[in-house]
């Protein structure tokens, strides 16, 4: 099937076949007894579409990514990713489906004892390749990110640039379908943040969706076609669900 | 189905640690040492009666209180009667002598009855009753006892000692469990992190709990071979050092069965430990998403 454009709305052309890789519908999500910090999310992510998920601290984007890369459930609604609901589908069957899933966790989560090489190596050990396959891959990664001498390094020897490098690298190295970051450039320097927005922008063209919670304007404004998903008190700003584009032209874009 | 035992380094270095590290392979060490001893003395116990209850199954004694002027006859009486064997009496010499250790040397008193005694074996069938009555003709007050009566309450004795060993194996067998659960309890909340990376990026349970499966199989297998050998040098000790033990058993050995069961204790109690940390590591990361 052809792909739309980037930036293209959901449900902009009557009739025509919209692929989504996740399908929120009327979603809530609250913790424990307390009041609902997600309600009524109902919008659709588009295959091979890129977004940016803002809003002000405490607005809920952390949980929305925690619902996105299925480590929580929905208290209501339902959520389907990859054409399959999964709002309450049995654990045992969430493992393929986070496998097709690579995130950017805000604070790294890399695993203090294993080497920069071994943490970026984890999705493909997981989805069962052998030391071999991982090998040149894993390299080539870290080369990518700027880290190729620094593969036998744990993390914390790393900065933390180095250490958002190589989560980075892990989210990334086994080609996901649905890319999730949370604030993936909060600790590296402008050119290192403009060459890791190259590598999502560039996996976003290979047909990854990526969804990137971020703060930073200059960011989604650097980012052509890519659209805005704005919380505010765990909802949608926008009611009607339709996703926007970026309210600035990308700077340069002719 | 034995995949998981041949993970790679990488998988291995996933849990980090130093390898036989922690206090599982020592309680390991301990309970298999306890088991193998307590295993041994029931297997010992076992085979003390069987050979008491094999050597009195058939074995039975004409006596005649008072003692027997005719005693020669009374053997010949016993040795005629179809379908009995080993007939044998027993000296009064040696009467006098069993006698010493309860009554000290006035058991070599002319004026001490001892009674004369005849030891038999008889087959299933012999009239015992007509036997008796025959040696009554000759010794007035003879009677005939089956050994198995006298040795009855022995055997009794060693049986339920027998199930006492069995008991206590399996009771250390539950201790060593819950310690192994503890164990693997321990080692998940150590990894909680790792084991929460993991399974965001798309690891199973099982492939989880394989990398705990390993580590607790091997630690369980290091601690109860160390266990075993130990028990096992003590054993010797014992078997070669202590002449009275062997006298009271009767000479009893462990057998070939018997080794082989106690040979295969260390790896029955490896497959144990690592089948209830499997089972402990699964229902644990059952509570997560």
């Amino acid at each position: 099937m052809a792909r739309r454009a980037h930036g293209a709305p959901l449900d902009q052309a009557p009739g025509d076949e919209v692929v989504a890789v996740a399908e929120f519908d009327s979603v809530g999500l609250r913790y424990g007894t307390g009041a609902e910090v997600l309600r009524d999310l109902d919008f659709r992510l588009r295959s091979g579409s890129f977004y940016f998920l803002t809003g002000p601290s405490g607005a809920g984007k952390t949980s929305l990514l925690k619902l996105l890369y299925l480590a929580q459930r929905p208290t209501r609604g339902r959520i389907k990713l990859f054409g399959e609901e999964l709002s309450e589908a049995p654990r045992e069957a969430l493992p393929p489906f986070r496998r097709r899933i690579g995130v950017v966790f805000q604070d790294f989560r890399l695993v203090r004892h294993l080497s920069a090489f071994d943490n970026v190596a984890l999705p493909l050990r997981v989805a069962g390749a052998s030391d071999e396959e991982v090998e040149g891959p894993v390299r080539e990664m870290l080369a990518w990110v700027g880290l190729a001498d620094r593969a036998s390094a744990r993390p914390p020897t790393l900065s933390g640039g180095e250490q958002q490098r190589v989560a980075i690298a892990r989210a990334v190295i086994n080609r996901p379908e649905l890319l999730v970051a949370d604030e993936p450039t909060g600790n590296v320097d402008a050119d290192m943040a403009n060459r890791l927005m190259g590598l999502f922008t560039a996996m976003n063209r290979l047909g990854t969706t990526v969804v990137v919670a971020t703060h930073d304007v200059g960011l989604i404004t650097a980012t052509p076609g890519a659209q805005l998903i704005r919380l505010e008190n765990g909802t949608l700003v926008d009611p009607t669900g339709t996703l926007r584009n970026p309210p600035h032209p990308p700077r340069g874009a002719g | 189905m034995f995949a998981w035992l041949f993970v790679s380094p990488a998988e291995r270095r996933l849990l980090g640690g130093p390898r036989f590290g922690g206090p599982t392979p020592w309680v390991i060490a301990i309970m298999s040492f306890s088991i193998m001893l307590i295993a041994a003395s029931g297997l010992a116990l076992a085979s003390t009666a069987a050979l008491v209850s094999r050597s009195i199954e058939s074995r039975y004694a004409l006596e005649v209180p008072g003692g027997a002027n005719n005693l020669d006859t009374l053997v010949r009486t016993v040795r005629s009667t179809p379908g009995v064997t080993a007939v044998e009496a027993v000296p009064e010499s040696e009467m006098r002598k069993t006698l010493e250790r309860w009554l000290g040397p006035a058991a070599q008193s002319a004026e001490l009855p001892v009674p004369a005694l005849i030891d038999f074996d008889a087959a299933p069938g012999v009239n015992l009753s007509a036997l008796q009555q025959r040696a009554q003709s000759i010794a007035t007050g003879a009677r005939i006892s089956a050994h198995r009566a006298s040795v009855g309450p022995l055997l009794h004795s060693l049986r339920l000692l027998q199930w006492v060993a069995f008991g206590l194996v399996v009771l250390l067998s539950i201790a060593a469990s819950a310690a192994v659960v503890l164990a693997a309890r321990g080692a998940l909340d150590t990894h909680r992190f790792t084991i929460d990376v993991m399974h965001g990026i798309g690891a199973t349970d099982l492939q989880v709990t394989h990398l705990f499966q390993r580590k607790i199989l091997i630690d369980a297998l290091v601690g109860s071979l160390a266990g075993a050998v130990a028990a096992a040098l003590v054993l010797l000790l014992l078997a070669s050092g202590a002449a009275l033990a062997g006298e009271l058993t009767g000479g009893a050995t462990l057998g070939l069965v018997d080794l082989l069961v106690l040979a295969a204790l260390p790896f029955a109690l490896t497959l144990l430990a690592t089948w209830v940390a499997r089972t402990a590591v699964l229902r644990a990361l059952r509570k997560a998403l």
